[in-house]
């Protein structure tokens, strides 16, 4: 078992015959992801890595009826293909596009929550269930199969702390980037959710930054609803006030959004904090050990 | 992205905010020529990107237009915050009745844009979130339909406005909604707006943010930028794709992602350092990038050690690894330099740095500490 995508995901690619879009379908394939079918307009008839390409969306989905779609390419194509998606019945779909608008994804969220289907990102770098599929941009190579469910809105950091556990012995159920951007459409809340009801899920690692209060309501959450062991790591103590660093959404201001309100919120909802990525394989296998 | 307020007010009037008429000067001879044009008494105020502008002493009320010229003296050349003053703002003087605070901006947990209003105008309205949350009255616009008239008459009667003027009100919280909307902006705020003792409505102090991820549909914005206001090498850095922030200690960072960034930086402090920058060298980290996040880390004259941690995704090791050799021989380094290379490739990058006489170690941890040893 896993969360969102596994052996039997069949995805589409919107965008694939761009740079991103050809390139990573390659190593989503070669992973072992069942691609499907893949989406540019006037690209039809074309392969990329031996998936046949259309001209919309609906004419991928009568053909191949894929149940997944990620999108690469432009930030200003990107909120047309999430719309695209949703209207053609894709209740799971992945944007890994940095830099939309923020007031372009504030409709997308409430269209595609209206809709019932499930966004996650933009600008974040997929989901990977190991060694059924890979959805994403992440290297599959250093995942391996376990018990830990990992949630990030990082990118390279979450390799960092993958790395570390598949390294410790400790294999993921399913590892989730929810994104870096001010709106998105997956929230650590949803994936606790779904980590909570996973069975093959036995302990989960959390990984947030600064800005936003998303940490903060997750802390609320894993304190009334989470029974599994959490254990968490938090970017950006040494941040400094108002300037955005990288991401979007990672700015502290107001004197909200710093990474010790987080930890503390945290460590109040008895999650156990790494003080440094190279500790929360420890602290895993410690909660693991207690639970 | 932020602008002055003077730009801010200029803005605001497009859309038919009723602000407080004003002339910018950069020198006392010009503050004192507007205030005679003025013919009253006017404000002179200091234009820089940063808050508190009033306790830092950027603000004073001259009645004579030799009053405002030695204002403007005192005002001008000002540091407030760490920002020079190299403009100010000469307004008009208002007779205030009554002042309250109105702004737009984005409820990040709500995922909405939110109009917040309050009775106490003219304070810092943060101050007033903490302590009485009680006096800020909150309408949530919906994402599809905007932001509803009726929705902008209750803010007005929940301030207790007389009834008389809760349409002109409304007229004003729909005009600032719509500015916010049409340039893109993260926040769009008067404070105070005024209603005078004779029942006018003046926007007495505007202040606007842009949402940096859409500023390629503005250049209108683009073009009020202020260089003197920015950081040259943050500025230099954005173009070059690279994302930057200066900080105050002594070890470069350069780093593949934000979050890993963060960390690295955090882990610096963790080992007994103090990171110099934020530095994110983007997706590709190319031998140009690499080159110009050197040239970028080695401007800093503190800098004393760079660390380089690379976690390699699609970005391979070896690529980095020839990106850092390449770009030692464009740039000259003269301070130690250590390497962390994980991932993708990791094992060739190692070789190729060998080669060149530098050598990578395997974990962000090792790294850290031996770039504090190197920067002692």
């Amino acid at each position: 078992m896993s969360i969102l995508v596994d052996a039997a995901t069949r995805l589409l690619v919107q965008g694939i015959t761009g740079r991103e879009g050809s390139f990573h379908t390659q190593q989503m394939v070669e992973y072992g992801t069942q691609v499907v079918a893949g989406v540019t307009p006037g690209g039809k008839g074309k392969e990329v890595a031996g998936v046949p390409v259309f001209d919309t969306v609906a004419e991928a989905v009568a053909a191949t009826r894929p149940n997944t779609s990620i999108i690469y390419g432009p930030a200003r194509f990107a909120p047309d293909a999430i719309y695209e998606a949703v209207d053609n019945g894709i209740p799971f779909v992945v944007c890994i596009t940095e830099g939309i608008p923020i007031a372009d994804m504030a409709p997308v969220y409430a269209y595609v929550k209206e809709k019932g289907a499930r966004l996650l990102g933009p600008n974040c770098p997929g989901l990977i269930t190991p060694g059924q599929a890979k959805v994403g941009i992440m290297p599959g190579f250093i995942h391996a199969p376990g018990p830990v469910g990992l949630v990030s809105r990082s990118g390279t950091l979450t390799y960092e702390v993958v790395d570390a556990l598949t390294r410790a012995g400790l294999g993921q159920s399913t590892a989730v980037g929810i994104g870096g951007d001010p709106i998105i459409g997956t929230s650590f809340v949803d994936v606790l959710t779904l980590f909570e009801e996973d069975p093959a899920t036995e302990a989960i690692v959390l990984i947030g930054e600064i800005g936003g209060n998303d940490e903060e309501t997750a802390a609320r959450f894993i304190r009334d609803r989470v029974s599994k062991p959490v254990v968490g790591f938090i970017a950006g103590r040494t941040a400094p006030a108002g300037k955005r660093m990288g991401h979007a959404g990672a700015i502290i201001s107001g004197g909200s959004g710093a990474a010790a309100d987080k930890i503390a919120a945290l460590e109040d909802a008895g999650v156990h904090v790494a003080d440094r990525p190279s500790a929360v394989p420890e602290l895993v296998a410690q909660a693991m050990a207690r639970a | 992205m932020n602008v002055h307020e003077y730009q801010a007010a200029e803005i605001l009037a497009g859309y038919g905010l009723p602000v407080n008429p004003g002339a910018v000067a950069t020198t006392p001879d010009e503050a004192a020529a507007a205030a005679r044009n003025a013919a009253g008494v006017v404000a002179i105020k200091a234009q820089v990107h940063t808050g508190g502008r009033g306790k830092a002493g950027g603000i004073a009320i001259a009645r004579t237009p030799g009053d405002a010229r030695e204002a403007a003296e005192r005002i001008l050349g000002m540091d407030i915050k760490g920002h020079t003053v190299r403009k100010v703002l000469v307004a008009h003087g208002v007779d205030i009745g009554q002042e309250f605070y109105l702004g737009v901006t984005l409820d990040r947990p709500r995922r909405r844009n939110v109009v917040m209003a309050s009775a106490e105008g003219g304070v810092d309205i943060e101050e007033v979130a903490r302590e009485r949350p009680e006096r800020i009255v909150r309408a949530l616009a919906d994402p599809m339909l905007g932001l509803h008239p009726y929705q902008a008459r209750q803010i007005g009667f929940e301030l207790g406005l007389d009834p008389a003027k809760i349409n002109e009100f409304a007229a004003i919280v729909a005009r600032l909604y719509d500015a916010y909307l049409a340039t893109d902006a993260t926040l769009a705020e008067i404070n105070p707006l005024v209603l005078t003792k004779g029942g006018d409505w003046i926007a007495l102090d505007s202040k606007m943010s842009f949402d940096d991820s859409a500023l390629f549909r503005h250049p209108e914005l683009e073009a009020l930028r202020d260089l003197d206001e920015e950081n040259a090498i943050e500025l230099d850095a954005r173009r070059s794709g690279i994302s930057f922030v200066k900080l105050d200690g002594d070890i470069g960072c350069i780093v593949n992602g934000a979050g890993l960034a963060m960390a690295t930086m955090d882990a610096v402090k963790l080992h007994g350092g103090e990171p110099a920058n934020f530095l994110d060298v983007g997706g590709g980290a190319s031998a140009t990038q690499v080159a110009k996040a050197f040239e970028l880390v080695t401007a800093d004259p503190n800098v004393r050690a760079i660390l380089i941690n690379i976690f390699g995704g699609i970005t391979r090791g070896d690529v980095v690894a020839k990106g850092i050799t390449e770009a030692l021989g464009h740039v000259a380094v003269s301070v130690p330099i250590v390497v962390r290379l994980a991932g993708t490739n990791a094992e060739e990058g190692k070789q190729l740095l060998a080669a060149s006489g530098l050598t990578a170690v395997d974990t962000m941890d090792e790294a850290a500490a031996a770039a504090v040893r190197a920067a002692a």
